[in-house]
């Protein structure tokens, strides 16, 4: 009898402990109160409006925005051709550099972020929303790796040496046949990546700078003055984001077979 | 004049040689079975003409044409692979399109052509199905639309009937035919199966360790087999070669005075064993029932011996003692004793 109870009752406290914050922050973002607090104090959509009147929100918002997209880009510019020759060419060195590529993800953030900043973005005079923008493709790359690799495993070679016999080039053949075959990976990595860049806070902490900032590191900022619930109406703005992205992923893609 | 010639075609794998100095001259609308077990070369062959592997040394030349270092995309072949490498997000009519979409044809050219194609493989109602959707037979009869749209010089099949069930395989044995015939196509098949070869081809081109062993017709190959792994490979079970006149066996020679000229083994079909009766004594050590026959195999001071003999007959049990005899005039003589 114990047994029967134990098991959900378990589940259940791991389920609070993983949603309660998350339950938390989005109640407080409908509180009428001025501070921070929890059980909210009345309902208003006043904080969830305030947050799209604060300049420096909107500025990082666009930071982000664009570290996000341009940076995973860069990566699956970068990736996609690296997961090709990885999985089709018998490559010398090929496990060094999928063990490298690797490593972003299993090196802490903040020697990454520290190591960047001291050894190449100071030294270098490097401008801040490059570093970011640098930064940011070299820590979603590992992602785009992985996940077009996972695709492109399922991926029969012989169909490209079949559009090769039929007239197409070897890059024609990559563009028509590989790509259209991969596009559900590359997709998924994308949103990973994105995901990813966007929640990115100890890197992007180092290499912040006087007027560019990223969302989560102006948040940081922010929270240090003002201490109103504003800020977990953003929070809970972001979260639904993510939510709502991972969901159409999944929805269309079946983006859990990749991840 | 040879249509498609290999010259001591020379291929590796890295520093593994896969075929060497490899000679074969291959006549317009002749269907050619490339025979052998695996590892013998014969699908890195197909792979070379079809310009998927780079040529060591030697030469191919096709309708008088030198394409030894013509990329594969300018080479005017076709290839049906075994897994069939159909393009899996396109549908059976764009499968079909995709080599005349890159030549630049297009509208109603381009379709009366495909949809021609497709019917020509008893496809039509399936041409806007995609392809992940279809039965292996089916997907292999668009492969070889794809393939057939073309117009190659040569079309090249590897392993074509592998992949498919008993009933299908005969149907398609047909259908290849039927299409090699119609279109007077040159055609190239891989298989390691005889049965399949014998069938098929125009002329079998038997292959072992990357080098030829025999070429002949369907009849020379499985009658007059030219070595012992010919032998082996198209069913004669039992074979012995010949040394001094003699039977070389497990015990003692064997002597065959009326041995042809020439000849460095003899070879025996389960067929050709006289049982029952004759100069030697064996125990069967296994029996087995196919029908109309029975097959025994015996232990015998010579070494194994398989024979067959009509099934009407009364079956002897395991471990009784039958006499037997290899009469020469049964027997295939070989030039080769390996």
């Amino acid at each position: 009898m114990t047994r029967n109870i134990l098991a959900p009752l378990t589940l259940g406290l791991v389920l609070l402990f993983l949603i309660g914050p998350f339950i938390i922050i989005v109640a407080a973002s409908f509180s009428a109160g001025e501070t921070l607090a929890f059980p909210p104090q009345g309902f208003s959509f006043k904080w969830i409006a305030k947050v799209f009147t604060v300049e420096s929100f909107r500025q990082s918002f666009g930071t982000s925005l664009f570290l996000a997209i341009g940076g995973t880009l860069a990566a699956l510019i970068l990736g996609i051709p690296a997961a090709y020759a990885m999985s089709r060419y018998r490559l010398p060195g090929a496990e060094t550099v999928r063990f490298m590529v690797s490593l972003p993800i299993v090196v802490p953030g903040i020697v990454v972020g520290l190591a960047l900043l001291r050894y190449f973005v100071i030294p270098a005079g490097v401008p801040i929303l490059l570093a970011l923008f640098l930064a940011h493709t070299a820590l979603i790359l590992p992602y785009a790796v992985r996940v077009v690799s996972a695709s492109l495993a399922n991926l029969r070679s012989d169909m490209e040496e079949a559009a090769v016999i039929l007239g197409a080039s070897r890059i024609g053949a990559f563009v028509r046949v590989v790509l259209p075959n991969i596009r559900g990976g590359i997709l998924a990595a994308f949103i990973l990546g994105f995901v990813t860049s966007f929640n990115q806070v100890p890197v992007s902490l180092f290499l912040s700078g006087p007027g560019v900032r990223t969302l989560p590191i102006d948040m940081l900022g922010y929270m240090e003055i003002v201490f109103d619930p504003s800020i977990a109406a953003l929070s809970s703005l972001l979260a639904f984001l993510s939510i709502g992205i991972v969901l159409l992923a999944e929805r269309f893609l079946g983006f859990s077979r990749y991840v | 004049m040879s249509f498609l010639r290999l010259d001591g075609l020379t291929l590796a794998y890295g520093k593994t040689p896969a075929v060497e100095g490899l000679n074969l001259d291959i006549h317009r609308g002749e269907l050619i079975a490339l025979l052998g077990p695996s590892g013998c070369g014969k699908t890195t062959t197909m792979r070379a003409i079809a310009g998927l592997m780079p040529v060591r040394a030697g030469q191919i030349t096709l309708d008088g044409r030198d394409i030894t270092r013509v990329a594969a995309n300018r080479r005017e072949v076709g290839l049906v692979f075994q897994s069939y490498a159909l393009f899996p997000h396109l549908t059976v009519f764009e499968n079909v399109a995709f080599g005349l979409r890159l030549k630049g044809m297009s509208g109603k050219a381009l379709e009366d052509k495909v949809m021609a194609a497709i019917a020509s493989v008893g496809l039509t109602p399936f041409a806007q199905r995609k392809t992940p959707d279809m039965s292996g037979g089916q997907q292999q009869r668009v492969a070889l639309a794809r393939s057939m749209v073309m117009e190659p010089k040569v079309l090249m099949l590897d392993e074509p009937l592998s992949n498919l069930d008993a009933r299908l395989r005969l149907e398609m044995r047909t259908e290849l035919q039927r299409v090699q015939k119609k279109t007077g196509l040159t055609m190239i098949f891989v298989t390691h199966d005889q049965i399949e070869a014998l069938a098929l081809a125009d002329r079998i081109v038997v292959m072992r360790n990357g080098a030829i062993e025999q070429i002949g017709t369907p009849e020379d190959i499985y009658n007059r087999p030219e070595s012992a792994f010919v032998a082996d490979f198209v069913g004669f079970e039992t074979i012995f070669a010949l040394k001094d006149g003699a039977m070389v066996t497990k015990g003692e020679p064997v002597p065959v005075p009326d041995a042809p000229a020439g000849a460095a083994a003899l070879a025996w079909r389960p067929r050709a064993v006289t049982f029952g009766e004759g100069r030697f004594e064996g125990t069967v050590l296994s029996s087995s029932f196919a029908g109309s026959a029975r097959e025994y195999l015996l232990d015998t001071p010579l070494g194994p011996v398989k024979a067959e003999v009509d099934a009407a007959l009364p079956a002897h049990d395991l471990g009784a003692t039958v006499r037997f005899d290899l009469p020469v005039a049964t027997a295939a003589a070989l030039r080769r004793a390996e």
